[in-house]
C-alpha cells in the first residue's frame, strides 16, 4: 500500500541531487536559536514537488533551495512570518503544509467542528425523543421494564419494546 | 502453462462467485434450503481456485518465469526468496489477486464455522459476500490481469523496488489486506440483517469476532508500515499524515468506533442502526483506501483522469457496494427500533461519546485527505493538507477519548455514579497528576503539553488496570486467591485493560519523541567523536561490500556513555544496480527507553561523511503500545461467549451478562 508513496519519495530523492539526509551539514546556521526557527519553519512548508512531505523532511533539490532561502531570510532578519509569507508570496498557499482560513479551505477548517456539533445535536435530540417517549425514571422498575421482562419470559425480543 | 491454469482458476473463481452471490440470497428470498445451502460448497470452491491462482502466481515469481508480465516487471533473479515471495503482492495485480484471496479465506471461515448461526443469515451473509466478489475477480479479470505474457520474454526482471525489500513490508500487505477484507464480513452481516430485518444481541455476538479480528490485523499492519517508515525511509519520523497513510487510517478509526458500538448492541439491545451503518461505512473506507492507492488518483487528478480504466472500475464498484447498502439502509433501518434505555452517563453513555468523537476524527482525516483532490477536480486550486493541519484538528478531538476510556469501563450500565468511578480511579488519577507536575517542573515550566501527555499516558496504563485490580482483590486477599479470581475474569475485561493501557503506551511515545528528540547533523571524518544526549558517537570509518543484489558502503560507529562502549552501528548506504536506485538503512540501538538512531549520508568534497543521529526518547513505546492494543484485541477474541459461540436466538438479551465489554 506504500509504493506510491515510495515512488514519490524516489521521485523526489533521485530525480534530483541522488540520495541524501535531509538538512545538509553545511546548511545548518552557526547560530542555534536560528537554526531551531529554521527547523520549525521547514515543518510547515511543502516540498513541491513532493508529496505531503515537508522541505524539512525531503531530500528533493527544490526543499534544499526552499531550506536555504528560508535560513538566509532568517539571517537577514525577518520574523518567521515574514519568512513564511516571503516563500508563499513566490509559490504560492500550496507551499503551506497547513492551509490558511479563506473561503476557498471554509469547508475543511469548519467541516470537522460542524461534524462534531451535528453530531452532538442528533444525539441530543435522540435523547429527548426517548425520554418523551419513555420517561426515565428512577423506579427500581419501571414500566418499560416490566414489559421487557414480560417479553424474556414470553421467548420474544428485540425490537418489542 | 502454469499462468494459464492461473488465469483459468480466477475465472472459476468468478463464476464460483457468481454462484455464491445469487443461489443463497434467492434462496432465502423464497425459504428454499437447497439453494441456501449452495453457499457453502460455492465458498469452498471459491477459496480453492483463488488459492490455486496464488500458487500459480507464487510459482512463476519464485521461478523468475519472466514471460509474465507482472513477473518481469518486479523481480529478479538475484533477489533473494523471501522477496521474490513478497513481490507477489508488492505490485498492483499480485495485491489484487491478494485481496481476494483473503476475501474467500473469510467467506470459507463461515461456510465451515458458521454452524451456529441460523441458515438464513449464513446465506445471506455469504450470499453478500460473494456478491462483493463478484466485483473484485470481475476487476482483476478485466483490468488486473496478473498473468499477462510477454512475447518475447525478457531474460532478466526489472527488479523490486529496493524500498519494498524489507521485512518489515514485506509483512504490510498481507495484516493490511486481513484488516481491510475482513471487514468485509463485518458489512456482509450488516447487510444480511439489514435484509432479514432483524438486528438483536446474538447478531452483534456473531459480527463481533469477524470485526475484533479484522481490527487486530489492521492494527498490527498499520504499525508494522510505520515501524518500517521509520527505519528505512532514514528522517526518523514514524507517522507522516501521507494520503496512502491515511487511507488505512480512516478503515482503522471507523472499525475501533465499530469494535465499541457492537458492545453496545450486544450487552444492550441499542444502537443498532448506527451500529449497522458503521459496519457499511467501515468496509466503504476499506475500498476507498484501495481506490485511493490503487487508481494513482493520489498523486494527481490528472494522472488518474488520463488512465482511469482501473480507477474507475473501483469506483463504480465502491458506489455500487455502498449505494447498494445505504439504499436498503435507508428503507430498512426506521423498522431497527433501539432497546435499552440509558442515561447520558453510564457505560452506553461513554461508548457513545467515543463513536462521535471516532466519527468525527475519521471525517477529519478523511476530509484533510480528500479535501486538496477534490478542490482540484471542481477548478478550485491547489492546497496542501499536512501534518500540520491534522496535528491541529485530529489531536483535539482524540484528546477527550483519551481521557474517558479510562472512566468508561468503570461505568456502570444503563446508569452510572462518575462520582464513585473517579474514586475508583483516584490511585491513577494522583499518579497522573503527579507526573504531570514532576514533568512540567523538570521542563523548567515550558512544554505544558508534553507534560500533560505524559499524565494522560500514565492515567491510561494505571486507569486501565486499576478497577481489575480492585476486582482480583489485589493487597486484600492471599495470593491464591488472587490468580484464581484474575482467571476467571471475562477475557474480555483483560482485552479493554490491554489494549486501553496499549494506548497509553502509545501516547507516552508519541509524546516523549516529539518532546525531546535530540538531532546531530554533522560532517565527519574518521576518528571524530560528537556528543549526542548524554552519549558519544564515534565514527570508525567506512568500508565497502556487496550483498545478494546491491552493493553497500557501511559506516561504523561506536557509542559510548562514558568510557563504557554501548553499541556499535553500521549504517548503510545502498547501491541496487538492478533498478538503479538507492537506499539508506539505518543503524538503531534500542534501549527501550530510547533509540540512537544512526544514519550515514554522502561524502563531501573533501571527503568528510555527512552523518545524522538521533536521540529518540521512548520511541520503542508506540509501537510496543500498538502491538499491546492488538494483544488486548487477541486476548478478546478468546473471550468464552465468543469461543462458545452465541446462543440460541431465544435467548436474546437474556444471555449472561458478563461485566466488563472489550
Amino acid at each position: 500500500m506504500k509504493t506510491l508513496a515510495i515512488l514519490m519519495v524516489l521521485l523526489c530523492a533521485f530525480t534530483f541531487v541522488g540520495p541524501a539526509i535531509a538538512v545538509e551539514p553545511h546548511e545548518i546556521l552557526k547560530d542555534s536559536v536560528l537554526e531551531a526557527r529554521a527547523r520549525e519553519i521547514s515543518k510547515v512548508l511543502r516540498c513541491l514537488v513532493c508529496q505531503n512531505q515537508s522541505i524539512d523532511d525531503s531530500n528533493a533539490g527544490l526543499a534544499r533551495d526552499l531550506r536555504l532561502i528560508v535560513r538566509e531570510r532568517l539571517t537577514a532578519g525577518d520574523s518567521d512570518d515574514a519568512v513564511i509569507q516571503f516563500v508563499t508570496k513566490r509559490y504560492g498557499d500550496f507551499v503551506l503544509l497547513k492551509p490558511p482560513f479563506k473561503s476557498s479551505t471554509y469547508l475543511l477548517w469548519g467541516g470537522p467542528a460542524a461534524f462534531l456539533l451535528f453530531g452532538f445535536g442528533a444525539l441530543i435530540v435522540a435523547f429527548r425523543r426517548r425520554r418523551a417517549a419513555q420517561p426515565f425514571d428512577t423506579a427500581p422498575l419501571t414500566d418499560d421494564e416490566i414489559r421487557r421482562l414480560e417479553n424474556l419470559s414470553s421467548g420474544d425480543q428485540g425490537g418489542a419494546s | 502453462m502454469i499462468p494459464e491454469i492461473g488465469h483459468f482458476a480466477i475465472a472459476l473463481a468468478l463464476v464460483m462467485a457468481l454462484v455464491q452471490g445469487i443461489a443463497p440470497l434467492v434462496g432465502a428470498a423464497r425459504g428454499n434450503a437447497t439453494w441456501m445451502e449452495l453457499a457453502r460448497p460455492a465458498a469452498r470452491g471459491q477459496f480453492l481456485f483463488t488459492a490455486l491462482a496464488f500458487a500459480c502466481l507464487t510459482q512463476a515469481f519464485v521461478t523468475s518465469d519472466f514471460s509474465v508480465a507482472v513477473v518481469a516487471s518486479n523481480s529478479h533473479t538475484l533477489k533473494p526468496m523471501l522477496y521474490k515471495v513478497a513481490g507477489v503482492w508488492g505490485n498492483h495485480e499480485g495485491s489484487m489477486l491478494m485481496w481476494v484471496l483473503i476475501l474467500t479465506i473469510f467467506g470459507l471461515m463461515v461456510a465451515e464455522f458458521g454452524h451456529n448461526l441460523p441458515p438464513s443469515l449464513r446465506a445471506r451473509v455469504l450470499g453478500v459476500h460473494g456478491l462483493i466478489a463478484i466485483g473484485f475477480f470481475a476487476f482483476i479479470l478485466f483490468t488486473s490481469n496478473p498473468f499477462d505474457r510477454l512475447d518475447p520474454a525478457p531474460l532478466q526482471g526489472q527488479g523490486l523496488n529496493p524500498l519494498l525489500q524489507d521485512p518489515g513490508l514485506a509483512f504490510h500487505p498481507p495484516f493490511l489486506y486481513l484488516g481491510y477484507v475482513g471487514f468485509s464480513m463485518a458489512f456482509s452481516f450488516a447487510v444480511a440483517a439489514l435484509i432479514e430485518g432483524r438486528v438483536d444481541p446474538a447478531w452483534a455476538r456473531w459480527v463481533r469476532p469477524w470485526t475484533l479480528a479484522a481490527w487486530c490485523a489492521l492494527t498490527v499492519g498499520i504499525s508494522l508500515g510505520s515501524w518500517w517508515a521509520y527505519y528505512e525511509l532514514g528522517w526518523g519520523g514514524w507517522w507522516f499524515w501521507d494520503p496512502v497513510e491515511n487511507a488505512s487510517f480512516m478503515p482503522w478509526l471507523a472499525g475501533t468506533a465499530l469494535l465499541h458500538s457492537s458492545i453496545v448492541v450486544e450487552k444492550r439491545d441499542a444502537l443498532k442502526s448506527w451500529t449497522v451503518l458503521l459496519a457499511i461505512v467501515t468496509f466503504a473506507l476499506s475500498i476507498l483506501g484501495t481506490f485511493l492507492v490503487r487508481s494513482g488518483v493520489l498523486t494527481s487528478v490528472h494522472a488518474f483522469a488520463t488512465d482511469p480504466s482501473r480507477g474507475v472500475f473501483i469506483l463504480v464498484l465502491l458506489v455500487m457496494i455502498v449505494g447498494g447498502a445505504l439504499t436498503l439502509y435507508m428503507i430498512r433501518a426506521p423498522q431497527l427500533k433501539g432497546g435499552g434505555l440509558f442515561s447520558p452517563i453510564s457505560r452506553e453513555g461513554a461508548l457513545v461519546l467515543n463513536n462521535l468523537l471516532l466519527a468525527t476524527a475519521t471525517a477529519v482525516v478523511f476530509l484533510g485527505t480528500l479535501y486538496p483532490l477534490a478542490l482540484d477536480a471542481v477548478g478550485g486550486g491547489k492546497v496542501s493538507v499536512g501534518a500540520p493541519f491534522f496535528t491541529a484538528t485530529f489531536v483535539p478531538i482524540m484528546s477527550p477519548i483519551l481521557i474517558a476510556c479510562v472512566i468508561g469501563p468503570v461505568l456502570g450500565w444503563k446508569r452510572g455514579d462518575l462520582g464513585a468511578a473517579l474514586k475508583r480511579l483516584r490511585i491513577a488519577l494522583l499518579i497522573a497528576v503527579a507526573i504531570v507536575l514532576v514533568t512540567w517542573y523538570a521542563a523548567s515550566g515550558n512544554q505544558v503539553f508534553s507534560a500533560l501527555g505524559l499524565g494522560v499516558a500514565a492515567w491510561l496504563i494505571i486507569g486501565s488496570f486499576i478497577d481489575l485490580a480492585g476486582r482480583i482483590g489485589f493487597f486484600r486477599v492471599s495470593p491464591m486467591e488472587m490468580v484464581r479470581r484474575a482467571v476467571n475474569l471475562p477475557r474480555s475485561a483483560w482485552g479493554t485493560a490491554f489494549a486501553h493501557a496499549g494506548l497509553g503506551i502509545f501516547v507516552a511515545g508519541v509524546t516523549a519523541s516529539s518532546s525531546w528528540q535530540t538531532e546531530q547533523v554533522q560532517l565527519m571524518r574518521t576518528g571524530d567523536t560528537v556528543p549526542l544526549a548524554g552519549y558519544s558517537v564515534t565514527f570508525e570509518g567506512v568500508k565497502e561490500l556487496k550483498g545478494p543484489n546491491y552493493e553497500a558502503i557501511r559506516g561504523s560507529f561506536t557509542v559510548r556513555q562514558g568510557d563504557r562502549v554501548i553499541a556499535r552501528l553500521s549504517p548503510e548506504k545502498r547501491f541496487y544496480p538492478a533498478e538503479k536506485s538507492q537506499t539508506t538503512e539505518a543503524a538503531i540501538h534500542t534501549t527501550w527507553l530510547a533509540d540512537i538512531y544512526t544514519v550515514l549520508g554522502d561524502k563531501d568534497k573533501s571527503g568528510g561523511w555527512s552523518t545524522r543521529f538521533y536521540h529518540n526518547p521512548l520511541v520503542p513505546w508506540i509501537w510496543a503500545g500498538v502491538m499491546v492494543m492488538a494483544l488486548g484485541g487477541g486476548i478478546s477474541l478468546t473471550d468464552r461467549r465468543l469461543r462458545v459461540g452465541a446462543p440460541r436466538r431465544a435467548a436474546g438479551p437474556s444471555a449472561p451478562p458478563v461485566p466488563t465489554g472489550a
